[in-house]
């Protein structure tokens, strides 16, 4: 009698968990279908070719993105560029080179992480210190690029680390026993079987990056640009800067040019994630 | 019917004849200006009207805010600043010591409105005294009732710009006689802070008891759901603003705005050209973007300033 008391209970509780986890994913989702409609309705109507391919505009009907798009592909790659060799390549260091037991590992480590939280206007003030000023690099796309590249390495560092610390150490021992080096152990064994989870917080990463306009306006990045960049030494726009500042403009055809903007947005996103999908996909199996 | 057809084709050729006419000299530079984003809409279009007539100077124009555009001046990395304030003794030192010398030049009028909700059925007016109950330092009002007597007893809900805004900054000078202090007892009230006005237009025109204040192109977009104060300072009748009371300057709010030019970029001609391009028209450009035209004779004033 008591077993089965027992027993109801814990599938009760069951069914209790099981609901409060749905409607959580539910309020999620909700609140999601309510934005994406809410942008669509007011977006999609002036998304067209000649938004993608014209100047930005005081005047809303004329406006366009096309400095700001290029802008933002410029910003990004370079940013991934800098931020992916450095990142993954502290991440090696510290999970297959580094003394996990010196203070130096475990002092850097706890600043890794702590860095993560830092908010990102902060690293627009450092940029703009040490890029802009210190350094002399100005106002452009290298500086934002450099800032960018800050902000996101603590996220690309944390995830590569847990990516090679998954790898089983049946693997390292495997390999190092047949007699191969440290490095080739590394290159050959232990990156393309991390490489999937190095890929997922990588674009993660790059994706938050993409988003980004407080440090930006910090270390330069104008709203009102009418070329379009062809060097890294060049001023620019991304597409946050034109959406923050449409989405502040008192009058309501700013607000759906914001939308199409926004759109825009969520398209390169897509297109970057989908594209690390694939590449994930891909080396997965290949290991499988 | 042909004959209008080959009288409107004479017309467009006399037009581009006309516009073709006395032909500018080829400008080439790149200006970059930056600071305040409520100068900001004003400077984007003369910007975009120059660079259709010279295409070749880069422009760009950021919205770093006033205190951020001017360190970018003091830095050397900007020629124009865009300020809705004039510039602070710290900013002018920065300035000194960097060895940067400037001109001041004013462009236009804001006229802060202060607003509340269609709602709000009482208020006729507010004095100096009372902005003064309801967003002063030292304020102690927690209904409309405690501002006048004879308003219904509806608890006071206080809407402000952020503490970064050039309009924080004024408008809490003009309540307070002192930049920058406001009421702080969000114990006994509720008061918000956003810097996206129109975080406070939806804010103020949701609640019956709430008072916002901001630039008056916020209120002109959306007169259909707020309604705007007119302010009484003194002994003069109580003014709203509209475009010529903030023109005037009858209006006690309106605040002018500023561009801060580098005389050093003053030397170079496209410079020279944008902001005599910037004086000549920000009159109609700024009304454009919701501003407010100042008297023709602070534009005269600027462009002699240029000229020295």
């Amino acid at each position: 009698m008591k077993t089965t008391k027992r027993h109801q209970r814990r599938l009760l509780l069951n069914r209790i968990f099981e609901w409060i986890f749905f409607s959580t994913i539910a309020v999620a989702i909700l609140v999601l279908g309510a934005l994406l409609f809410d942008i669509f309705s007011r977006g999609i109507s002036g998304l067209d070719w000649s938004f993608i391919t014209s100047m930005p505009s005081s005047r809303p009907a004329k406006a366009g993105i096309f400095p700001a798009l290029l802008g933002t592909l410029w910003v990004i790659l370079l940013t991934a560029l800098i931020a992916l060799p450095v990142g993954i390549g502290t991440a090696i260091y510290l999970e297959e080179y580094a003394n996990k037991k010196s203070w130096f590992f475990k002092a850097l480590n706890l600043n890794i992480a702590n860095l993560a939280g830092v908010p990102a206007i902060v690293y627009g003030i450092l940029g703009l210190t040490v890029f802009v000023q210190l350094l002399k690099i100005g106002p452009t796309i290298l500086a934002g690029a450099l800032t960018l590249s800050l902000l996101i390495l603590p996220v690309i560092i944390v995830a590569s680390i847990e990516a090679i610390r998954a790898v089983p150490n049946s693997i390292r021992e495997g390999s190092l026993a047949l007699g191969v080096t440290r490095w080739q152990t590394i290159t050959g064994a232990i990156l393309p079987m991390a490489l999937p989870g190095i890929l997922t917080g990588s674009i993660l990463a790059l994706s938050r990056a993409m988003g980004e306009a407080a440090p930006l306006i910090m270390v330069g990045a104008v709203g009102f640009v009418t070329f379009l960049p062809d060097s890294i030494l060049d001023r620019y726009t991304v597409l946050p800067m034109l959406i923050y500042n449409w989405t502040s403009r008192p009058q309501d055809e700013f607000a759906q040019l914001a939308a199409s903007g926004i759109i825009v947005m969520l398209i390169i996103l897509m297109l970057t994630n989908l594209t690390a999908i694939i590449l994930r996909n891909r080396s997965q199996q290949r290991i499988d | 019917m042909k004959l209008v057809k080959t009288g409107l084709i004479g017309l467009v050729a006399l037009l581009a004849l006309v516009a073709c006419g006395p032909s500018k000299p080829a400008l080439e530079g790149s200006i970059a200006i930056d600071g305040s984003s409520t100068v900001y809409p004003i400077t984007e279009l003369v910007a975009e009207d120059f660079n259709a007539e010279y295409p070749d100077v880069q422009i760009t124009v950021g919205f770093s805010g006033t205190g951020g555009g001017f360190t970018k001046f003091a830095a050397g990395e900007i020629e124009i600043s865009d300020a809705s304030r004039p510039i602070k003794q710290a900013e002018k030192d920065a300035l000194v010591a960097a060895g940067i010398d400037y001109i001041e030049l004013k462009v236009a009028f804001d006229g802060l409105s202060v607003v509340v909700s269609k709602d709000n059925t009482w208020v006729d007016y507010l004095t100096f005294d009372e902005l003064k109950m309801i967003y002063g330092a030292d304020a102690t009002a927690l209904t409309w009732a405690d501002v006048r007597a004879g308003w219904p007893a509806e608890p006071l809900v206080i809407y402000s710009p952020g503490h970064d805004s050039g309009t924080f900054d004024y408008f809490t000078e003009a309540v307070n006689g002192k930049a920058g202090v406001i009421r702080s007892d969000s114990d006994n009230v509720q008061i918000s802070f956003s810097e996206d006005d129109n975080v406070l237009v939806t804010g103020v025109a949701g609640d019956a008891g709430a008072i916002g204040y901001f630039g008056f192109a916020y209120y002109e977009e959306n007169a259909d759901k707020l309604k705007v104060v007119p302010i009484k300072k003194g002994d003069a009748s109580a003014v709203a603003p509209t475009y010529d009371t903030i023109n005037n300057s009858t209006y006690p709010l309106s605040r002018p705005l500023f561009i801060y030019v580098a005389k050093d970029a003053l030397e170079r001609e496209e410079v020279v050209e944008f902001v005599k391009f910037y004086l000549e028209n920000a009159a109609e450009l700024a009304q454009e973007v919701g501003y407010i035209a100042l008297p023709d004779a602070e534009y005269e004033a600027g462009l002699a300033k240029l000229d020295e």
